[in-house]
């Protein structure tokens, strides 16, 4: 399905500012009326996660509602249906009891909430600063090469693959300095990475087999050693750690 | 304390055992000594004493600002009000990388950290807000907290002290202003992440209006080896202004990136050479972030201070989380300029004019420099743009670019000069008010 309404239908002269679809996202009935449950369709086990979700939170009972669950209802969303689709985000509302168009605007703000269509596997490659000192850049374009994904689009915001199974962009810092240059595949850490195994990451996510299984971040294991000898102000350690 | 040299090894506290495969796992942990403070803590050890212990370490906050935490702590006001305790797990500074190792190895710990803080604060609701992108650490955490729940650490009458404490795992969803203190508020309140006007501060005024301590990580891994061995073995490591351990990520061109800790106050050179191996073979170090991206670069002759937090103010730069960042001499510093800048620039949440404006015109400004399609006049207004950004928002986040792009045009102003001469005589002539090509931004942009 095409996302997105031609421009001329969001940027009539004659819609007041207010009513006008400004993100040219299309709109799923009233995205200010709080759904009805009943209309929305929303399959069970969902509805169950996001009540589960809302208890969580001590706001549950609060006047101003009971919005602190609208991340990890979106991230709900994100793992049903594998984007925060405008459906999914009507049911994530109808349960929660927000409009669609409040739950639609947190999900804008944030990078890894997916608006649109993002394939089966998600590989983000990180080009901040260390990353890029040690050939980020080139560890993106590599990808972009395996995968046949858009290199423009991949640096803004992400482009699918040419079969749209794997999502490939370029992200800030991921947290995995040490690791430069590395990639996040599926919300996993592998690094330090070549070019070359940028084309060995995505023949493993098209067969379905484990990614890089000796770069991943779990094995890596401290770089001064695993034991560093006590000295007598540690050795007389109380509490954790002892 | 003077620092070890040469030869200098690591004084692991927190990373102590991090190397033991199941230290994650709640058995391995408590047959390490673990939870033993928490017991102490809930049955025994008097709560005045406890902030007295904190307030009188010194530990100060390891997530960027370095405010003491036992401060925090007592600034809290004692009454019967619902107060809240989050811990700031949106570790996404540029750079740093440490609560990513200590939450993966050490869950416990800083659950352990928690407890005792709560009971020390009065705190019935926690919260640990962690980056999206730790999921892994996420699933590490959830599985620890579960353990602490049903081992009768966390929850009603925990220990049979009557207090009671509930710990949430809340994920953030990619945003770096989300680990600027009241940005993370909001985000766990379910909105926007956008920072708020400062005062009231968060102890005072904070999640859901209610007082609220936020620590970082690793500030709160430290709580239970205060508690359990004093202030005065606290002080005992580091410097007097900053005593403990911190643990130091160091990464770019480095051979042997990683998180080390080390007691506050050895020398940088030590860091950088004796532990991280020094740079890569057949380069030499250009210039380094000692704190982060945010923090002013230094250079070559800054290796021999002491790393702590007196020591980096003095030097015109700031420790921050403790993240070190080395550039080579294959770095072109204009163009780590502009990939610094490209970063705040994205993450601008577009509240305060001077954080959304100065970030796109320094970006754009520096993508003419590297373009060859500057005059050195640019430089003086690239410095006048962020004199105009620091301290005129309601966070620091245009201050954190502003402050490192200031320091690279300042010491490296003759390398900003020589790429502007060199790429305007090859390739583009100089016309100054040409209109940038739309597409023709760096490869990987943002």
């Amino acid at each position: 399905m095409d996302r997105y309404t031609p421009l001329e239908d969001f940027v009539g002269l004659d819609l007041p500012v207010d009513q006008a679809n400004t993100t040219g996202r299309d709109q799923l009935g009233e995205p200010e009326q709080i759904p009805e449950l009943s209309d929305v369709n929303c399959p069970d086990e969902l509805r169950q996660l996001i009540e589960a979700l809302m208890d969580r939170y001590p706001d549950k009972d609060s006047r101003e509602g009971h919005k602190s669950a609208s991340i990890p209802a979106l991230w709900a969303v994100q793992r049903q249906y594998g984007w925060c689709t405008p459906e999914g985000i009507r049911q994530a509302a109808a349960v929660m009891k927000v409009t669609p168009a409040y739950l639609e605007s947190v999900a804008s703000f944030y990078d890894l909430l997916r608006l649109e269509p993002s394939g089966k596997s998600q590989v983000l490659v990180c080009t901040n600063i260390s990353c890029w000192m040690r050939g980020g850049d080139e560890l993106l374009d590599a990808f972009c090469e395996a995968s046949g994904a858009d290199r423009g689009k991949a640096g803004h915001g992400g482009a699918l693959s040419a079969d749209g199974e794997v999502m490939v962009s370029g992200f800030e810092c991921l947290g995995a300095c040490d690791l430069a240059p590395m990639v996040s595949v599926n919300e996993r850490y592998f690094g330090p990475l070549e070019a070359a195994d940028a084309k060995t990451v995505i023949d493993q996510l098209r067969e379905g087999a484990d990614v890089l299984p000796g770069k991943s971040l779990a094995k890596r294991p401290l770089p001064g050693g695993e034991d560093v000898p006590a000295d007598d102000r540690t050795d007389s350690l109380k509490g954790p750690n002892q | 304390m003077a620092p070890k040299e040469p030869g200098i090894k690591e004084t692991r506290i927190l990373l102590r055992h991090a190397g033991v495969p199941d230290l994650h796992k709640l058995a391995t942990y408590e047959s390490y000594g673990g939870y033993a403070t928490q017991k102490r803590a809930y049955t025994e050890l008097e709560i005045d004493w406890m902030v007295d212990q904190l307030e009188e370490s010194g530990l100060r906050g390891r997530g960027g600002a370095g405010f003491p935490m036992g401060k925090k702590v007592s600034f809290l006001p004692h009454g019967d009000e619902a107060k809240y305790l989050c811990c700031n797990a949106d570790e996404s500074e540029p750079g740093a990388f440490k609560d990513r190792e200590l939450m993966q190895r050490n869950p416990h710990q800083l659950i352990e950290g928690i407890a005792i803080a709560s009971l020390a604060g009065d705190i019935g609701h926690a919260f640990i807000f962690i980056r999206g992108e730790y999921d892994k650490q996420g699933d590490i955490l959830d599985e620890a907290v579960a353990e602490a729940y049903a081992a009768g650490y966390l929850g009603k009458n925990i220990l049979g002290s009557g207090h009671d404490l509930e710990l949430v795992v809340h994920r953030g969803a990619g945003a770096y202003i989300c680990g600027e203190e009241t940005a993370l508020l909001d985000a766990l309140e379910g909105k926007r992440g956008n920072p708020r006007l400062k005062p009231p501060f968060p102890a005072v005024q904070g999640l859901y209006g209610g007082p609220t301590l936020i620590n970082n990580v690793e500030t709160l891994s430290n709580v239970p080896h205060v508690i359990a061995n004093g202030a005065d073995w606290f002080k005992s490591f580091g410097t007097e202004q900053s005593p403990g351990t911190k643990v130091v990520s160091i990464s770019g061109c480095v051979k042997r990136p990683g998180n080390y800790e080390v007691e506050l106050g050895v020398k940088l050179r030590d860091l950088i050479f004796g532990l991280a191996g020094g740079p890569l073979d057949g380069h030499e170090i250009k210039a380094f972030y000692p704190g982060g991206s945010s923090s002013p670069v230094l250079e070559p002759k800054d290796l021999d201070l002491p790393y702590s937090f007196e020591s980096m103010a003095e030097a015109g730069s700031m420790l921050g989380s403790g993240s070190i960042i080395v550039a080579d001499d294959s770095v072109s510093i204009p163009h780590l300029a502009l990939r610094t800048a490209r970063f705040y620039h994205h993450e601008s949440c577009g509240k305060c004019t001077p954080c959304r404006e100065g970030t796109n015109w320094t970006v754009k400004m520096l993508e003419r420099v590297v373009r060859g399609e500057a005059t050195p006049m640019d430089l003086d207004i690239i410095s006048s743009v962020q004199k105009n950004i620091i301290g005129h928002c309601l966070c620091v986040l245009g201050d954190s670019m502003a402050m490192p792009v200031s320091a690279m045009v300042n010491k490296f102003r003759k390398e900003f000069e020589e790429v502007i001469a060199a790429a305007a005589v090859s390739e583009f002539p100089t016309l100054v008010g040409r209109p940038i090509p739309v597409g023709t931004q760096e490869a990987a942009g943002h």
